[in-house]
């Protein structure tokens, strides 16, 4: 195994549905500040986090428009974790299952984003040095 | 040996397996491993001096290292100067370096 961090990450959650979305992708981003090599197995409902028709909305009760609403996107949270480990000497393979892909009609994924199955996530924990599976409840 | 890396995400007023959670971490640092327990998100609620606090003051003293994410507390108004003894805010980082240094990992 190289000396370079690689590190497995699988994902379950939906977007915009639970905490545990940010905090994964807090701990992927300061893998990627790092240079570490980070997978990422999306499976179930992850698969839409990286979804390229995420679009921001107003939102009237607060009498924002889009542009002061500002509505996070988890899509743009993928592209910046995939540019953070590039800038750092990393990389970041981001796989989504792609049976969970085609239940959703999730095909249209931003860059850096490629299909795959359960298999790719055996293949990505036994070449990494570790592993963490951040399951739903 | 590195040992483990327990992630808690949930409080112990929404899961019953809080519990069981804290007694698998005290299980293993008692057979003789090295334990972290890290809060995240709704699970360093119980960080601060509460009904449910006295397990984790326990495990803390008991050898368990007990960390609590700072940005976790920070968004619920938690002060990390009023933690329950023993529990140590931190960012989130350290759960990195556990995972990079090979600690068998596991998130609840």
């Amino acid at each position: 195994m190289k000396d370079r961090k690689t590190l497995t990450f699988l994902l379950m959650d939906a977007p915009f549905e639970n905490a545990r979305t940010t905090t994964a992708l807090r701990l992927i981003d300061i893998a990627a500040r790092r240079g570490y090599d980070i997978n990422v197995f999306a499976y179930e409902g992850a698969v839409c986090l990286p979804f390229a028709g995420q679009k921001q909305h107003a939102n009237a009760v607060h009498g924002h428009d889009v542009m002061q609403e500002d509505h996070p996107l988890p899509r743009e949270w993928v592209e910046a974790v995939v540019q953070e480990a590039a800038r750092n000497g990393g990389r970041v393979d981001w796989v989504n299952c792609g049976l969970c892909v085609d239940e959703r009609g999730a095909f249209d994924s931003v860059a850096g984003v490629r299909r795959g199955s359960p298999a790719d996530f055996w293949k990505m924990a036994t070449s990494s040095h570790n592993t963490l599976v951040i399951a739903t409840k | 040996m590195p040992g483990y890396l327990m992630i808690e995400s949930r409080d112990p007023f929404d899961s019953g397996d809080f519990a069981a959670y804290l007694a698998l971490a005290e299980g293993l640092a008692k057979a003789g491993h090295k334990v972290t327990l890290f809060l995240v998100q709704n699970g360093v609620l119980p960080a601060r001096h509460g009904a449910r606090s006295g397990t984790l003051a326990a495990l803390a003293a008991n050898g368990v290292e007990v960390l609590a994410d700072s940005f976790s507390l920070s968004e619920r108004g938690i002060s990390p100067n009023r933690l329950v003894p023993g529990i140590k805010a931190a960012p989130l980082d350290v759960a990195v370096d556990r995972l990079a240094d090979g600690c068998k990992a596991l998130w609840h």
